[in-house]
């Protein structure tokens, strides 16, 4: 069966390099140069893969990254597989390994070909249709539709390879090395422009490069050996980088634009070993020409898809730069002149091409005496009706097209062949062009979509900007880059150019066949199984935007995002509804152009890389004091200190006791610093805060309650005066950025009057939280010279002291009704007083707690956590905390919110307290509150915010907010739970000392 | 992803700003004077127009100066950037 179709050597291939690899289990081979598509064709093998919903068999039909058939899946075997790789663009290697995809169990039979038989039951939109009734049975089809759904398989196990990410400023960019991109990065380069070429192939010169069309010649010579000098001479020019290999995924505005420069795919296992695999290059040019080519386009006729129908285009470039027949019997189908030289390449290297079918009535293009002379039938206004062949195409019908292209007339003509070539035109690669922002207007003579203006960061050229001929491009070419790169001449202005010239048109959206359209399969979307049926059938049912009919029918929605059917869609929709191209529009290109993999675009963020991490002073006290960490924020926090075997539960149980009962030690480094200073502190504190502050003394603290401008509670924490116009402002840890963010921002906007000067300070302090009745005693034995009474360090009060030569500031502070005292020690000595505090407070049992015990003392205080207790919508008010809300003050952020109607309702959510009836019972936090249980539907009161296990009071508590809770104290609630009800009631936020005698008692 | 010149610093990615709502709304003297729809008109009416708008960003990765910008909205041109406190340029 495995023929060598090799039937010339080719200066692109290395034939002395035989390379072995693996398709579907069987060893293939293949040389240096070939791709996975190349070397298989070289072995006659055209069915690679099924395709999505009829599960047809499908072969290659392009040459490049526009494939929508032979995808596959590379290293099936492994963990690691890829899926949807591209077999023409699978550069091969020793090893390579590929299976076929969406076939079972194998590409030859495949057990879901039987939808190709129940295809009239599957027209467009039909799981939409079928699955909706009766709706109890949609999981059931859920798990067979998840099941039959989806091309390739992913993998399983991390991505193992290294990925990277490179910024690049250039002054111009070329995407695309084809002629046009070689002449203009030539031209930019040489007038000292820093230059970045990229193409997404590992050769430069696009089909140029292949090209030995007697007719098509610069300076008397074959243009691919007039490029193939120009690209000599261009990659040795000194600011000019060239990038192959690469592929543009995505151009944003502002000529940002992302490519995947993929290293080491084409690499054996053994070289790619410790190697970057592919790297995303972010490029932000001052200029960028767009030399992307254009896309062949393929005809739309009955059963277009068999494997053996391959593009024209690709064709020529498997025999002209791999020495690639694709059959044997080859027959051409086209619209236009260039299936001709396709035909005249197969013909000079001595492949039989048996006939040329023409949907033209003639051509007068030169090409057409050369077709005459090799002896090759032309079968003028003709079309093909049918195919056949089931895994290989085998014939074909072919019958006269009548006047109006509308219906086929005459008699049927069988041609038997293996591979059939069609050329449908030409479409501009335009994708980045639009993706950029930039619109497209419709060339009603040509068929083609082209950029509506250059301007002057960007334009497009060759091909890409519509240009076909040789001549054109080359003219047009020149003129751009002139006045784009303001130049007054270009290196090539002057070459001499011979090449054929189209002169005869017709373009036939949908070729007609002898079989009404319902009973034909005309594939506009070859990968997603989309026909010019199911098109027709969108439009009966009435959807009219393209973007709608897009979706219904899934055209252009697969891993190749319809590069090649789009243009028949929009087409057959035109004349099918008698509306114009033009206004029809195309659906939006969205990046990226060719899939990406996620490790490229996440680069080396992955592990521990994946984000920052901030660490507090004290951390490797923690981790040697095996401390558990929980996120926040950024920052890792010690989260309780588990002895021996304790469970969490029973750690914060121990360490809550410990700190009420004799000493405890809290990092709390975490808490946002802002240093304020300035003339108008004061008076910038009073328009923030709730409270007063003028008349706080210097040396005292004050705790601060901010809200938003809507009067809803946005931060909180401690500010102590430190002078007439110094203050060091805390905030809860989350909160740090945005509170300085907000503070700035008023500053400079609102208040720029005030001379206030704001600087984080949150990195440069460390503070141990030293807090419990034996704190005092402890702090008395590190500083023996301060005097701690209460007359002279006062609750609230703040002292700057020397500890062991470093300078250190503390706060009496509270945040668990303990005396507490909070030692700020520059950061760098942070470790050396928190040891010095541990080492202090050994013989009254000091014990570390973290973060839940924290959580655990405050709640039983009753103290809020904004962002806990708090989620947006609470105003002070709601938090009972009246008190805080100075009604003297003029005016603060959020003052005037606090009057709307809206807030001042009575009935709004509250925060309260709960207590269970069963006091072993904790709720759990997000818990729904209801009073009613037998209510239909049952009314939420609220939900339970923070909740805990006593130990210090032996029973759960709770904060919860709840509607008009305020007014409800005493009251029972339920807590409905999936097996039970839990009966609650409504009490006082403060649960433990109510008095607030433990923060002065001499205990 | 925009390119954005800030006034103090030059051209930056605009992965290095954050964006802050419309310009030109400036905070009442005397917000206890207000009724309850003249506040609200204040806290919570943004315009959302296509074409040119005003709107307020800030250096946040860089200098953390708040600046303002007239952008058109419907292709993302930046039309004008000029500083706080400053009038916006005639259309």
């Amino acid at each position: 069966m495995t023929k060598n179709l090799r039937v010339k050597s080719s200066e692109f291939i290395d034939e002395t390099s035989r390379i072995s690899f693996k398709f579907d289990g069987k060893t293939y081979y293949g040389f240096k140069g070939d791709t996975l598509a190349s070397a298989l064709l070289a072995s006659n093998v055209h069915l690679i893969g099924r395709s999505f919903k009829y599960h047809r068999p499908r072969g290659i039909m392009t040459s490049g990254s526009e494939e929508p058939n032979a995808i596959v899946q590379v290293n099936p075997n492994s963990n690691i597989t890829e899926p949807n790789a591209r077999a023409t663009e699978i550069e091969i290697y020793e090893g390579l390994e590929a299976t076929s995809q969406n076939c079972w169990p194998s590409v030859n039979f495949d057990i879901g070909g039987i939808n190709n038989f129940l295809a009239p039951f599957l027209p467009a939109g039909f799981y939409y249709k079928t699955f909706m009734w009766p709706k109890s049975f949609w999981e059931k089809y859920e798990f067979f539709i998840r099941h039959s759904a989806g091309l390739g398989k992913s993998p399983t196990k991390r991505d193992p390879d290294i990925y990277d990410h490179r910024n690049i400023h250039c002054d111009v960019l070329v995407v695309g090395a084809g002629i046009s991109g070689i002449l203009a990065a030539k031209n930019a380069a040489k007038n000292n422009y820093k230059t970045l070429l990229i193409d997404e192939k590992n050769e430069l010169g696009g089909s140029t490069i292949f090209e030995t069309n007697e007719n098509k010649k610069i300076n008397n010579t074959f243009s691919s050996e007039w490029l193939k000098k120009e690209i000599s001479e261009v990659k040795n020019i000194k600011n000019l980088e060239i990038k192959t290999r690469t592929s543009v995924a995505a151009y944003h505005q502002y000529n940002y634009l992302l490519a995947r420069e993929n290293l080491t795919d084409h690499l054996e296992k053994k070289d790619k070993k410790n190697k970057i695999r592919q790297r995303l290059l972010k490029i932000r040019a001052k200029k960028v020409i767009l030399a992307t080519g254009a896309l062949e386009r393929p005809l739309v006729f009955n059963n277009n898809d068999r494997p053996g129908i391959m593009l024209s285009s690709a064709v020529k470039k498997y025999i002209d730069f791999y020495g690639v027949a694709c059959g044997k019997k080859n027959i051409f189908f086209t619209n236009n002149d260039s299936a001709y030289e396709s035909a005249l390449s197969l013909h000079n290297k001595g492949i039989k091409v048996d006939a040329i079918i023409d949907i033209r009535e003639n051509s007068n293009a030169k090409i057409i005496k050369k077709i005459n002379e090799a002896g090759i039938k032309i079968y003028w206004s003709h079309t093909i009706v049918d195919t056949s062949g089931y895994k290989r195409l085998s014939d074909i019908s072919i019958m006269k097209l009548s006047n109006d292209g509308m219906s086929v007339i005459g008699s049927k003509t069988s041609i038997s062949c293996d591979c059939l070539g069609i050329a449908g035109g030409w479409t501009p690669a335009v994708h980045l062009y639009t993706q950029s922002g930039n619109k497209l207007t419709f060339d009603e003579d040509r068929n083609i979509f082209v950029p509506k203006a250059d301007n002057s960061e960007q334009i497009c050229v060759g091909s890409c900007g519509g240009d076909f001929e040789l001549d054109e491009i080359i003219k047009n070419l020149s003129n751009k880059l002139k006045n784009f790169l303001n130049i007054s001449q270009t290196d090539f202005e002057d070459i001499s150019l011979e090449n054929d010239k189209e002169t005869s048109k017709r373009n036939i959206w949908l070729l007609p066949s002898d079989k009404p359209t319902g009973k034909t399969k005309p594939f506009v979307d070859y990968q997603n199984d989309a026909t010019a049926k199911d098109i027709k059938l969108a439009l009966r049912e009435g959807f009219r935007s393209i973007e709608h009919v897009k979706r219904y029918t899934t055209t252009g929605m697969g891993t190749d995002q319809g590069k090649l059917g789009n243009m028949h869609a929009l087409g057959i929709i035109a004349d099918t509804a008698g509306v114009k191209m033009g206004e029809l529009g195309t659906t939006t290109f969205r990046p990226p152009y060719t899939p990406l993999t996620f490790g490229t675009i996440v680069g080396r963020n992955v592990g521990e890389f994946f984000d920052t991490f901030r660490r507090t002073p004290m951390n490797d006290w923690h981790i040697k004091n095996k401390a558990e960490f929980e996120n926040v924020g950024q920052w890792k926090r010690a989260w309780y200190y588990p002895i021996d075997n304790e469970t969490m539960h029973q750690a914060v149980q121990r360490e809550s006791k410990a700190a009420r009962k004799s000493a405890g030690i809290l990092d709390a480094s975490t808490l946002g610093k802002i240093d304020i200073q300035g003339s108008d502190a004061s008076e910038f504190l009073n328009r923030v805060y709730t409270n007063a502050w003028s008349k706080l003394a210097i040396g005292k603290c004050r705790y601060g309650l901010m809200l938003n401008e809507d009067g809803m509670v946005f931060d909180d924490g401690v500010t102590t005066r430190l002078g007439e116009n110094h203050y060091i402002m805390t905030t809860t840890t989350g909160g740090a950025a945005n509170v300085l963010s907000k503070l700035e921002d008023y500053l400079q906007t609102e208040w720029p009057e005030l001379d206030v000067y704001l600087t984080s300070v949150t990195d440069h302090f460390a503070t141990a939280s030293l807090c419990g009745p034996n704190s005092k005693k402890i702090l008395n034995k590190i500083i023996p010279e301060l005097d701690l009474s209460d007359e002279n360090f006062p609750h609230m009060s703040f002292k700057e002291v020397i500890i062991d030569k470093i300078k250190c500031r503390i706060m009496r502070i509270s945040f668990t009704g303990e005396q507490s005292y909070e030692i700020n020690a520059p950061a760098s000595f942070g470790e050396a007083v928190w040891e010095k505090c541990i080492e202090a407070g050994k013989e009254f049992d000091i014990t570390p707690y973290g973060t839940e015990t924290m959580h655990l003392l405050r709640a039983e205080k009753g103290f809020i956590i904004v962002g806990q207790d708090t989620d947006g919508t609470m105003t002070p008010i709601d938090l009972q905390m009246d008190w805080i809300v100075s009604k003297k003050k003029y005016d603060f952020i959020g003052k005037r919110s606090l009057y709307r109607s809206d807030t001042m309702k009575e009935n709004r959510k509250q925060l309260v307290g709960l207590l269970t009836e069963d006091p072993n019972i904790v709720l759990e936090e997000g818990a729904q509150i209801v009073s009613e249980l037998n209510q239909k539907p049952i009314e939420m009161l609220g939900h339970v915010t923070s909740s805990y296990f006593s130990p210090n009071l032996n029973k759960s508590i709770a904060l919860a907010v709840v509607k008009d809770g305020k007014n409800m104290m005493g009251k029972k609630l339920f807590i409905p739970m999936e097996n039970k009800n839990i009966g609650v009631t409504i009490s006082n936020t403060i649960f433990y000392d109510e008095e607030n005698k433990r923060i002065n008692a001499k205990l | 992803m925009f390119l954005i010149n800030c006034p103090y610093c030059g051209e930056r990615d605009q992965q290095e700003f954050k964006a802050g709502g419309e310009a030109h709304i400036e905070r009442p003297k005397q917000p206890t004077e207000l009724s309850d729809d003249q506040w609200a008109e204040y806290l919570f009416m943004r315009k959302n127009i296509k074409g040119v708008q005003f709107e307020r960003w800030n250096h946040a990765h860089g200098c953390r100066k708040w600046f303002n910008m007239a952008r058109d909205t419907s292709n993302d041109e930046i039309k004008a950037i000029y500083k706080m406190g400053e009038k916006p340029p005639p259309q």
